[in-house]
C-alpha cells in the first residue's frame, strides 16, 4: 500500500451543544478503501460530509495528498461523491449527467463525449447515455452516480450509504461492481455504511465508530476477529456470552458450570474468584467434539433458525443461551427443539472483553 | 356520496350561474354594436385603435421585465432560504404577502412621495435620449412587488417538488458554483412552476389601473378605463379579451405543467 493520503487530525464537531465527532484521527492510504461503520448518529456521516466540505469541523483539520483542505470550498475539492437518494439531476439525461462536471470544468466537447462513453462502457450502460433518470431503475441510476462522480477524475470517491435504498440482490451486486471500479482505477475510497456485513466484505480496512469516537481502526478480519472493544465485537457480527468464574487467575483458569478450563485470553488484571463474562462468535462453537475444541458444555436445543446453507440454533445451557452456526447437510435434518445436544469450544478462540 | 350528489350538481350549477352569467352577458353586449344583428364590429374597433397596439405591447413589455426582474429576485431568495435558512420561512412568506393586504394605492403614493422630482431620490425624472424612464422602471418593481404573493408561492412550490439540498451538493461536489448550480440544476427543474408564477403575474399586469394610471403610464389598463369612459361596446369586448387573454395564461399553466420534469423512482 502507498503512502498516507488522506489525514484526519483531531477532527471535532458540534452542533451547538451537542459533539457529534469527538477528536477522530485517522489517515487512510493512497488507493484504499475505507470504510466508516456505526450506528446511526455516530458521527460517520458527519465525517465524510466534512471531507467533502459541507460541513465545516468546529476544530481539527482534514489534510489530502498533503494539502490542508479544512476550509477549501466543496467545488475545489476535487472529490467525487455519491449519494444515498442517487441525486442525478432530473433535467439531464444520462450523458449530460455524466458529463455534466467535465461541463463545469469546461471540457471541450469531443473530449467530454468520449470520455462520458468511456464511463458508461465502465459501468456497464453503454447505450443508456440518452435515457433519463425516471426510466432507470434504482440500481442503474446509481451506477450512472457512480460514473458521474468519477469522469472528472476525482483525487479520491465518497461514498454516502450507496446501496441502502436497493434491494438486497441488487445491493451485492453493486457492492461488487463498485469494489472492482475502485481497484481498477486504484482511486482512495471512503465508504459509509451501518450493514456490518457490507463493510466486512469491501473494505481493505474499517473504522468502526460509536457515539463520535472511533472504537477501532483495522482491517476486516481483525475487526470481526480481535474486537478491542465490546462495542465492536458486538456491533459487527453475532456474539455469545457465557458467565463464569475465574478459578485460577495466575493459570488463566475459570469455571464454566461444572467444567473449569483454560482461557489463554484472560486478562492479567482477572482476580481468583471474579465473575468474569467470556465471549465468543457463533462459528466458534461446534456441535459435536471436534479436536482442539477442549471446553465441552451440554444444553438443550432452544431454537432453529434454518437459513438455507447455515442453520442457526440457539442452545440453552441453563442459565446461559448460546448460539452456534452449522452448516446444512443434506442428509442429516437439524436437531429439533428439545434435543439434548453437546458443544465443543476451542478456549483459543474465547474473548475476554472490557467495557 | 350518492345521497348527496344532486346536491352537489345544484351548487355547481349556481356557481356556474353566478361565474357564468355576467360573462354571457358581456359577451353577448359585446356582440350588439349593430341595431338587431351580432357582429364582431366592437372588436375590430378596439383592434384597429393604435392606441390599444401600443398600450397592449406596452403591457407585455412590462409584465414580460417584471417577469424577468420578479425572477431575478425571487428565485436566488427562495432557493437560499430553502437551503439555508429555512427558520426563515415564514417570515419570507409573510413579507411575501404583504402585496396582498397592503392596497396598491398605498404603494404608488409611496413611490411618488419617495421618487418624485421634489424626493431626495427623483427617479421619475430620470431622462435617457429625452425619454422618462424613471416611470417604466418604477412601475416594473411596483408590479414585481404585485406580484411577489404569486412568483414566491409558485417558486417555492417548485422548490419543494425538488431535493434541493441534495442536488446542489451533488453539482457542488462536481464544481459548479451557486450560479452554475441555478441556472443549470435549479431553475430548469423547477422552470414549471416558474412559468406558473411568471403567467400568473402577466395576467396581474395586464389589466392593472391604479399604479400604472398614478405614475402616468400609458398602459393597457388605463386604456381600458378610457374607452371604458367614453364608449359604450367596446369596452365589452375589451373585458373578453382580456378575459381570454387571463385564461390563456392559466391554460399555457395547465399546458406546461405536462411537461415538468420527472422525478427519477427509487427502489
Amino acid at each position: 500500500m502507498a503512502a498516507e493520503f488522506l489525514r484526519i487530525d483531531k477532527l471535532v464537531k458540534a452542533f451547538g451543544t451537542n459533539q457529534v465527532v469527538k477528536g477522530v484521527d485517522v489517515s487512510f492510504n493512497q488507493g484504499e478503501f475505507v470504510t466508516l461503520l456505526g450506528p446511526s448518529g455516530c458521527g460517520k456521516t458527519t465525517i465524510l460530509r466534512m471531507i467533502a466540505g459541507f460541513e465545516k469541523p468546529t476544530s481539527g483539520s482534514i489534510t489530502v495528498d498533503g494539502h490542508d483542505i479544512t476550509t477549501l470550498a466543496p467545488n475545489k475539492r476535487q472529490i467525487g461523491m455519491v449519494f444515498q437518494a442517487y441525486a442525478l439531476f432530473p433535467n439531464m439525461n444520462v450523458a449530460d449527467n455524466v458529463g455534466f462536471g467535465l461541463k463545469i470544468a469546461n471540457v471541450p466537447r469531443a473530449q467530454r463525449e468520449a470520455r462520458v462513453e468511456e464511463m458508461l462502457k465502465l459501468i456497464g450502460l453503454t447505450g443508456y447515455g440518452k435515457r433519463f433518470p425516471f426510466e432507470l431503475s434504482g440500481g442503474q441510476q446509481q451506477r450512472v452516480a457512480l460514473a458521474r462522480a468519477l469522469a472528472p477524475s476525482p483525487r479520491m470517491l465518497l461514498l454516502d450509504e450507496p446501496l441502502s435504498a436497493l434491494d438486497a440482490k441488487i445491493r451485492v451486486s453493486l457492492r461488487e461492481q463498485i469494489r472492482e471500479i475502485q481497484r481498477e482505477l486504484g482511486i482512495t475510497t471512503v465508504f459509509v455504511t451501518h450493514d456490518q456485513e457490507e463493510a466486512l466484505s469491501i473494505s481493505d480496512r474499517i473504522v468502526v465508530m460509536n457515539a463520535g469516537n472511533v472504537e477501532q481502526f483495522g482491517a476486516p478480519f481483525e475487526i470481526y476477529n480481535r474486537p478491542q472493544t465490546r462495542f465492536v465485537a458486538t456491533f459487527v457480527g453475532q456474539l455469545n456470552t457465557l458467565n463464569a468464574t475465574v478459578a485460577d487467575a495466575g493459570r488463566k483458569s475459570v469455571q464454566i458450570g461444572a467444567s473449569t478450563v483454560t482461557i489463554p485470553a484472560l486478562p492479567a488484571t482477572a482476580r481468583t474468584g471474579e465473575a468474569i463474562a467470556l465471549t465468543m462468535r457463533p462459528e466458534a462453537v461446534s456441535l459435536s467434539d471436534v479436536t482442539g475444541r477442549d471446553i465441552q458444555l451440554e444444553g438443550r436445543v432452544a431454537e432453529v433458525h434454518f437459513l438455507g446453507s447455515v442453520i442457526r440454533l440457539k442452545v440453552d445451557l441453563g442459565g446461559n443461551t448460546i448460539s452456534l452456526d452449522t452448516f446444512n447437510d443434506q442428509r442429516t435434518p437439524p436437531p429439533t427443539h428439545g434435543t439434548p445436544v453437546r458443544l465443543g469450544i476451542a478456549s483459543s478462540d474465547v474473548l475476554v472483553l472490557g467495557s | 356520496m350518492t345521497r348527496g350528489k344532486p346536491w352537489a350538481w345544484v351548487v355547481f350549477g349556481l356557481a356556474a350561474l353566478y361565474f357564468l352569467l355576467p360573462l354571457i352577458a358581456t359577451v353577448d353586449f359585446s356582440l350588439r354594436i349593430r341595431r338587431g344583428t351580432y357582429s364582431l364590429d366592437a372588436y375590430l374597433n378596439v383592434l384597429a385603435d393604435p392606441r390599444f397596439q401600443q398600450t397592449f405591447s406596452y403591457s407585455i413589455f412590462i409584465g414580460l421585465t417584471t417577469i424577468l426582474v420578479g425572477i431575478f429576485i425571487v428565485l436566488p431568495a427562495a432557493y437560499y432560504v430553502r437551503l439555508r435558512l429555512p427558520q426563515l420561512r415564514p417570515l419570507v412568506e409573510f413579507v411575501t404577502l404583504l402585496p396582498l393586504i397592503i392596497p396598491a394605492i398605498i404603494l404608488v403614493f409611496g413611490y411618488i412621495r419617495l421618487y418624485s422630482s421634489s424626493s431626495w431620490l427623483p427617479l421619475l425624472g430620470w431622462q435617457v435620449g429625452g425619454q422618462y424612464i424613471g416611470g417604466p422602471i418604477l412601475l416594473t418593481f411596483a408590479y414585481v412587488a404585485l406580484g411577489l404573493p404569486y412568483m414566491y408561492r409558485a417558486i417555492d412550490t417548485g422548490l419543494r417538488t425538488i431535493d434541493v439540498q441534495t442536488l446542489t451538493e451533488a453539482a457542488t461536489i462536481l464544481g459548479a458554483n451557486q450560479f452554475a448550480i441555478l441556472a443549470q440544476v435549479i431553475l430548469p427543474n423547477i422552470v414549471v412552476a416558474v412559468l406558473s408564477g411568471a403567467f400568473l403575474t402577466l395576467a396581474i399586469v395586464i389589466g392593472e389601473f391604479t399604479i400604472a394610471s398614478l405614475l402616468n403610464q400609458q398602459v393597457f389598463g388605463v386604456y381600458m378605463q378610457n374607452v371604458g369612459a367614453n364608449r359604450a361596446f367596446e369596452p365589452a369586448a375589451l373585458a373578453v379579451i382580456s378575459f381570454v387573454i387571463t385564461w390563456g395564461a392559466m391554460g399555457m399553466i395547465q399546458l406546461l405543467a405536462r411537461f415538468a420534469p420527472k422525478t427519477a423512482r427509487k427502489e
